[in-house]
């Protein structure tokens, strides 16, 4: 811990975890921040579910014949990861963890707007969650987890209809999340907390919301078609009856690729607010950020068919999609441009959050850059569904969003638990994590360029080297995210007291007591100042 | 928003019927004009009347003419993004054939059997 | 002018029932827009399959029979007015003409759903037209066929996509059906009359969306290829 814990360390007597007890009080809460705890929860295993899949994917991938699995099986390894990491993990993990408990705090409001709707959220969630995986128990899904039609619709005997109800009912979860939120942003903010006075972890949760509420919607339906084709088996994606395949590739990526950008806006968010407490300055450019996080969003609904380059899409549409592509790179750039100049002259402090956060920068950046490779034509037919693919969005999905993730639970951890998680180790695991990442990542940029494809159990001896590599990068990986579980579940009970403000930080979540009370606020908070207001205690935290 | 009183705004009964004649009316037109035969028209000529009685319905029954700009950018939102699916798709699929068909000597190539 | 609500109608996130409304209609608007592009996912499907098969979603739609899709468009257009009138009806705090508007409503929201499937789409099945569960048109189906035309498969895409998108308006429409009965029985109880008609407008929102739905669905599945 740095210096600002020096306040007077004492939990408040009342609460939003002690106010009551017992498991009624949690399955039926309408706490925004005990909503977060069940989702903290349920988010966690599905995370370890998705990560079971991906380590038995490396221990296969150890030899060229694959050491492990059958091929068929390793086909089920890596749908189930990708659909259980996507839409069980990622897509959850930032807006329904810390949107749920920081979103409310944050503009100064008791609660969501709809609490019981929040509510039903994560049972939709869980629901979801069920039925996806009875899908992965009762013979699995091998369709990838694009669904591509017709092989889902027509050629595979897996168990596509369970995972397809189990994304369609998961997907309802995250649209009324999304409803919720952009409604709470718009009309529950505190008196004074005007647009320009939020702090931008809430413009990126709003830029996110409307995903949600955009995107959403599109694959839902999908899933029907796909679901209404497998059990009446009609002709809608099948080319034998008339119908267009390409056509589900549209529908599929109008929602896929803002989905990508669900995953990682929320975390774009998070950083800004680590990057602006532990720098001690008001991020610089704020407007720029904020609006960036609006333009990504736009942008991203324009830019699907540069998945589709070598599908069969028209190459006319594929140039558009791939000018618009680039586009997509301006507001991004804004951001990791924004984060730097603030960083400059702060009083920079490596505390475990902004270990995160600077991981996170230089991690996205390689992610953006090199989905500019694949946002050209011309480059991507030589990297289409190669290993350079799969490196690309791991580096934007768990060198981003993850690490976002994480970052933001460190940083907000005081405020859930009311205690300090061991500063040492959290500093070790976000080192661990950033090495064991880059080992398991960083080789499969260079195997998809010498072209090994993606989804194969098998591969030509001359790659064993690299995916040896990228094993072992794995190994390392797992061991930083063992480390956080165990010691964030130790500190829940051993960790020191943090008090209200453990950082020094701006903002209305750091004036109430940690953790709050069950309506946040003993008074309504009134905001007379704009977000990072941090000029006046530079001194004192660098003492 | 409703108007920010107890009741909301209440719109008189005689505007709620006038829009409904006014969708009764229009149906009978739909339905007419498809009895008429004016080639490609008859398609411009039924969106025309379904966004024209959409409209009388989201003004009038569900009181949009009297929201504020905040509803209606939510509407107008969601028909833009409606509008960016369907016209990027449309426009994908119709530009596939522009591409310039395989040169003689591909086709050849193409239909060789391959043994 | 009603009495002022009771404060424990107002729900102890908002500061007061203006706050609570606003935020109830708000997030109302934004659940259509979620419905939109829900059946915006469909209406892009049957633009591209239109463009693409133009003659046999013409013979499909000569399949279905004006009368049924212009008798279920009269009957939405009516059943929102009384929604509408409802709605008007809790504002005033009238109790009486809130539950009537609110059960004609109800009635026709009904009709319309018992029509669709017990005659529309039971002849549709006696006549083969339902793929994936019976489709082979016969006599004067299959003569409407070949005079455009058009090959079966195609139109059985059209029939696809003429069940799944009034299903799922249909399914909307008993979820509609379902909200009433609630509203009707909370009105009977003396609810939504005194300032709290919120409810009754959000599910009268909802009623109208699905009625807009169905001014589509009309022209694009019954009106194609000229009747003349």
């Amino acid at each position: 811990m740095s210096t600002a814990t020096v306040e007077v360390p004492a939990l408040p007597e009342v609460h939003y975890l002690n106010v009551n007890y017992g498991w009624r009080s949690w399955l039926f809460t309408t706490d925004h921040k005990r909503i977060a705890w069940l989702y903290l929860v349920s988010i966690t295993f599905f995370f370890v579910v998705g990560g079971v899949a991906a380590t038995l994917m490396r221990l296969n991938l150890i030899e060229p014949q694959g050491s492990l699995v059958e091929p068929a099986t390793y086909n089920k390894l890596f749908t189930v990861h990708g659909l259980i990491m996507i839409f069980f993990f990622l897509a959850p993990a930032v807006p329904t963890v810390l949107g749920n408990f920081a979103i409310p705090i944050v503009i100064g409001a008791r609660d969501v707007a709809f609490p019981k709707l929040n509510l039903l959220s994560w049972y939709l969630f869980i629901a979801g969650g069920g039925v996806f995986l009875y899908a992965v128990i009762s013979g699995g899904v091998d369709t990838g987890w694009t669904f591509y039609t017709p092989l889902s619709t027509t050629y595979v005997n897996t168990n596509v209809l369970s995972a397809a109800m189990g994304i369609f009912i998961s997907g309802f979860s995250s649209i009324l999340t999304g409803l919720n939120f952009a409604v709470t942003i718009h009309k529950m903010r505190a008196p004074g907390m005007t647009w320009f006075r939020l702090p931008l972890f809430i413009w990126s949760m709003y830029a996110a919301s409307l995903i949600f509420i955009l995107a959403m919607p599109v694959i839902a339906i999908t899933m029907v078609l796909i679901m209404l084709e497998r059990i009446f088996h009609v002709g809608i994606f099948d080319p034998a009856l008339g119908g267009d395949p390409i056509l589900f590739q549209h529908l599929f990526w109008f929602f896929g690729h803002p989905e990508v950008y669900i995953l990682i806006l929320p975390s774009m968010g998070v950083i800004s607010e680590l990057v602006a407490a532990f720098s001690r300055r008001r991020v610089f450019g704020y407007s720029f950020v904020a609006f960036s996080s609006v333009a990504i969003a736009v942008i991203s609904f324009l830019v699907w068919g540069h998945h589709m380059f070598v599908s069969g899409q028209s190459i006319y549409a594929g140039l558009v999609f791939s000018a618009l592509s680039f586009a997509v790179a301006i507001p991004s750039a804004v951001k990791v441009f924004n984060w730097t100049a603030t960083m400059y002259q702060g009083s920079v402090s490596y505390d475990a959050p902004m270990l995160y956060a600077l991981g996170f920068i230089g991690l996205f950046t390689i992610g953006g850059l090199t989905g500019l490779f694949l946002a050209s034509m011309a480059a991507d037919i030589h990297l289409h569904d190669t290993y350079f693919v799969i490196a690309h969005f791991h580096y934007i999905m768990v060198g981003g969003a993850v690490m976002g993730y994480l970052g933001g639970l460190h940083y907000w951890w005081p405020k859930m638990t009311g205690r300090l998680y061991p500063e040492t180790w959290a500093r070790l695991s976000a080192l661990i994590i950033f090495v064991g990442f880059n080992l398991t990542f960083g080789p499969q940029f260079i195997l998809g360029y010498l072209g090994m494809p993606r989804r194969y159990a098998v591969y030509p001896p001359e790659f064993q080297a690299l995916n040896v590599l990228s094993s072992a990068g794995a190994s390392i990986l797992a061991v930083g995210y063992v480390i956080p579980l165990i010691y964030m579940i130790w500190s829940l009970r051993y960790g020191p007291i943090a008090g209200p403000n453990p950082w020094g930080a701006k903002g209305l979540e750091w004036e109430t007591s940690s953790p709050p009370p069950t309506h946040n606020f003993h008074e309504t908070p009134i905001v007379t100042e704009e977000a990072y207001a941090y000029g006046a205690r530079q001194e004192a935290h660098v003492a | 928003m409703p108007d920010h009183s107890l009741t909301g705004h209440v719109v008189p009964s005689r505007v709620y019927i006038l829009t409904f004649v006014a969708l009764i009316v229009l149906t009978v037109l739909t339905t007419g004009v498809a009895y008429i035969d004016l080639g490609y028209f008859n398609t411009v000529v039924a969106l025309v009347i379904a966004v024209s009685k959409a409209t009388c319905v989201v003004l009038f029954f569900m009181g949009l003419k009297y929201h504020k700009g905040l509803t209606r950018i939510v509407i107008i939102a969601a028909l833009l993004w409606l509008s960016f699916l369907i016209v990027l798709t449309l426009a994908d699929m119709h530009s596939r054939d522009w591409a310039p068909l395989p040169q003689p000597w591909q086709k050849a190539a193409l239909s060789e059997p391959h043994r | 002018m009603p009495e002022g609500p009771a404060p424990a109608l107002v729900a102890e996130q908002f500061d007061d029932i203006i706050q609570q409304r606003d935020a109830a209609s708000f997030g109302m608007w934004i659940f259509l827009a979620t419905e939109i592009l829900f059946f915006g996912g469909l209406f892009a499907s049957y633009a591209l399959y239109r463009s693409l098969y133009p003659a046999a979603f013409a013979a499909g739609s000569h399949l279905l029979k004006v009368a049924y899709g212009a008798s279920y468009t009269v009957m939405l257009i009516c059943s929102s007015l009384t929604m509408a009138m409802a709605v008007r009806s809790a504002q005033l705090g009238r109790r009486k003409p809130l539950i009537g508007f609110l059960v004609l409503t109800l009635l026709l929201g009904a009709a319309f759903v018992i029509i669709k499937l017990r005659w529309e789409w039971y002849g549709d099945y006696l006549e083969h037209l339902v793929p994936g569960v019976s489709f082979a048109p016969q006599g004067e189906a299959l003569e409407v066929i070949r005079r455009f035309g058009a090959p079966l498969s195609h139109v059985a895409l059209f029939m696809i996509f003429y069940f799944v998108m009034t299903g799922i308006h249909a399914l909307h429409m008993v979820v509609g059906v379902g909200l009433l009965t609630f509203l009707i029985i909370m009105a009977y109880r003396g609810r939504f009359v005194s300032g709290d008609f919120n409810t009754v407008e959000m599910v009268g929102l909802y009623w109208h969306f699905v009625d807009i739905v169905w001014i589509f669905l009309f022209p694009l599945l019954y009106l194609i290829g000229g009747r003349y």
